[in-house]
């Protein structure tokens, strides 16, 4: 089991988890640094850098047209890889990288594993990996790079799945709040609060992170009242569009999450 | 089911296949990959798809001889006539079998994608022959190419949804395709269009299309006393009529099987959907295939006259034939595409399609004999291009 920032994280805090996704490359392809820089400043715990892909069809439009643009602007696995260089100098919270598969295996999947261990990623969200062809292929590089894979379930994904997929993780359950794209809002409802409670009563080892239509502070309040914490997305990419410096987005859209003092989960 | 061809369990055909999809799919994809072999077996669906292909697609499609088009290529030729079928192509043998399928599911509403419009077509068809909502995913610039297939989804009461992300083509609808049936996990069966997507489709959709070879088989035995052609040629988009017309020779390996992709402008013009030389193995759309992507692994946009082979990928089983030897693949350009569909049209009285026109133009690179039998699948017929053979022979006069 990998010991890394990742593992390190869940040990020492248990609650009110803030984890940030942006794609990297966007809104410039410089910002990928900086933004990390400003996000631990501000208050993360822990950030997911997507990786831009030409088809992302798990994510919505936001993202979407976010992957375009990063595309647009020059980015790829090198760039962002060179760009990661030096950053363990910068910053100490977990980098997740996430992205879809295929760039990943062009890149060369073992070479990639070793080259995002060495700069000082975490851990993965490969979403269209099967945890089949994880368990017999993938396993074994990503343990040997001290890298963690991170898993999706959703209200749709069965008890059994949910402890399997437990079983296979040693960092958090990414638990997506409803059947959706990224970025789609999500009213609460019962059948979503039956969801929340059968995962929370399985007692999985691993630590649970809401995502997909956390938004703003009262979604992640909410949805921390339920999990360890809330992934925030689309919301994040959509505060980056601001007219302000990029600094100053992040640093508002986060102070605008954290202001008070949230609810103990 | 072939035995050397055929799908494993996992869903792979050698190292090609599989089902590379998000967690927010899995529950439907495993739904049908738990049933379908089941549901596809059952005497009763048998029984009502067979009457359906029988006395409301036209089945079975005549194995026309084919005798100026021999003389000119000094061998024997049949067409298969797939387009006669209702709506003009292969693509209702496939659209028909899923719908039965989505109803055996407890379906009530279905998507597509669609490029060329025909596809799309086939489903709404279908779907209003059941009943269900239909809701048709198509390139916002395909709309625009495709105005009368949209016209004809809209009257058989379909929604048509112009899909305006990436480059807005197949490829996009299909992504779209996908986001919808993530977000609509419980009550919808996506109707994909081709032997490509996520196991168990490619398998699938290549049983339904596979009553193409069934009759092919049957037709010879009666015309020609023998079940086995030479050659099977036919074109290759996604694969699904290929993979009909290759299913019940894949394991007889006297019969030569010829895919045909389009070259576009020229394999090496960048400007070509010719998969099986540009692609590399990737993932595309739930399936590790090969496909055409940049060094990136970003996919690329591929060219063909023909919408309807304009497709990055190639299915799981043609990336398999191709890699292991068993298809012969050739790559035919647009200018010898419609030089073939003209000379179809002027030998036969027969207006094909400008996929199955690169089947025809194939005929004299196979070098077939005399003595040899070669059945060609005629996939579709021409009416739906007419606008672009027009446009085309317009622009080469002027340009003479
Ligand atoms: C007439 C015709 N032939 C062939 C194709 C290509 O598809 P496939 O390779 O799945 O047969 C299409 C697709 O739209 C078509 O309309």
């Amino acid at each position: 089991m990998p010991n890394n920032r990742l593992t390190q994280l869940f040990r020492e805090k248990t609650g009110n988890l803030l984890n940030v996704y942006f794609t990297a490359g966007y809104p410039k392809l410089e910002d990928t640094v900086t933004i990390l820089e400003e996000l631990e400043a501000s208050g993360a715990d822990l950030v997911e850098i997507g990786m831009p892909f030409s088809d992302p069809l798990a994510d919505g439009p936001t993202i979407q047209a976010s992957n375009m643009v990063a595309l647009d602007n020059g980015m790829s696995l090198k760039v962002l890889l060179k760009q990661l260089e030096g950053v363990r100098e910068k910053v100490t919270l977990p980098i997740i990288l996430m992205g879809y598969l295929n760039p990943v295996m062009q890149y060369g999947f073992e070479r990639f594993c070793e080259d995002a261990a060495r700069v000082g990623v975490d851990g993965l969200i490969l979403p269209d990996l099967p945890f089949a062809e994880y368990e017999e292929e993938y396993k074994p590089i990503l343990e040997k790079h001290g890298l963690s894979l991170i898993f999706l379930i959703t209200p749709q994904t069965s008890d059994t799945r949910i402890r399997q997929i437990d079983n296979l993780t040693n960092s958090f359950i990414y638990m997506v709040s409803s059947a959706s794209t990224t970025g789609s809002q999500v009213q609460t409802n019962d059948a979503q609060q039956a969801y929340f409670s059968r995962v929370r009563n399985l007692g999985l080892k691993n630590p649970l992170l809401i995502g997909f239509g956390i938004s703003d502070k009262n979604s992640f309040e909410l949805a921390c009242q339920t999990a360890h914490g809330a992934i925030i997305g689309s919301a994040f990419i959509k505060a980056l569009q601001n007219a302000a410096e990029v600094r100053e987005n992040v640093r508002s859209f986060l102070k605008s999450i954290k202001s008070e003092p949230t609810v103990q989960a | 089911m072939s035995k050397n061809y055929g799908v494993s369990e996992r869903g792979y055909y050698g190292q090609f296949g599989g089902a590379f999809i998000p967690e927010m799919l899995y529950p439907n994809v495993e739904e049908l990959r738990e049933k379908y072999v089941q549901i596809i077996e059952e005497p009763e669906f048998q029984e009502e798809l067979h009457l359906l292909l029988r006395d409301y697609v036209g089945r079975p499609t005549p194995l026309y001889h084919a005798k100026r088009l021999s003389e000119r290529y000094n061998t024997k030729i049949y067409l298969k006539r797939e387009d006669l079928n209702h709506t003009g192509a292969h693509k209702i043998n496939n659209t028909v079998g899923q719908i039965l399928m989505a109803k055996r599911l407890g379906k009530k509403r279905i998507i597509a994608e669609t490029g060329a419009g025909q596809h799309g077509v086939a489903t709404a068809t279908v779907c209003a022959l059941a009943g269900l909502e239909c809701i048709v995913y198509m390139g916002k610039i395909d709309t625009e190419r495709q105005k009368p297939n949209v016209e004809k989804m809209k009257l058989l009461g379909a929604t048509v949804v112009p899909v305006t992300s990436g480059s807005q083509t197949l490829k996009d609808a299909t992504n779209e395709a996908i986001r919808d049936w993530i977000n609509n996990p419980v009550d919808t069966h996506y109707i994909i269009g081709s032997v490509v997507g996520p196991h168990p489709y490619p398998d699938m959709v290549a049983r339904f299309q596979a009553i193409i070879s069934e009759e092919i088989r049957n037709q010879l035995l009666e015309k020609e006393g023998r079940e086995l052609p030479d050659y099977v040629v036919a074109c290759v988009g996604g694969g699904s009529n290929a993979a009909g017309a290759f299913y019940h020779f894949l394991d007889e390996e006297s019969v030569k099987l010829v895919a045909v992709e389009a070259a576009g402008l020229g394999v090496d013009s960048g400007h070509s959907a010719a998969t099986s030389v540009l692609g590399k193995t990737g993932i595309i759309h739930g399936s590790k295939t090969l496909l055409m992507q940049t060094e990136d692994g970003q996919i690329t946009e591929p060219y063909s006259i023909s919408a309807g082979l304009d497709y990055p990928g190639v299915g799981p089983l043609h990336a398999h034939l191709a890699q292991s030897g068993r298809a012969q693949f050739i790559a035919i350009t647009d200018a010898d595409a419609m030089e073939a569909l003209r000379e179809l049209s002027r030998l036969e009285g027969i207006i094909p399609a400008i996929e199955s026109s690169h089947a025809l133009a194939a005929l004299k690179e196979i070098n077939a004999g005399p003595e040899d039998v070669v059945v060609l699948n005629l996939s579709g017929r021409g009416d739906k291009d007419l606008n672009t053979i027009l446009t085309y022979f317009e622009q080469q006069d002027a340009q003479q």
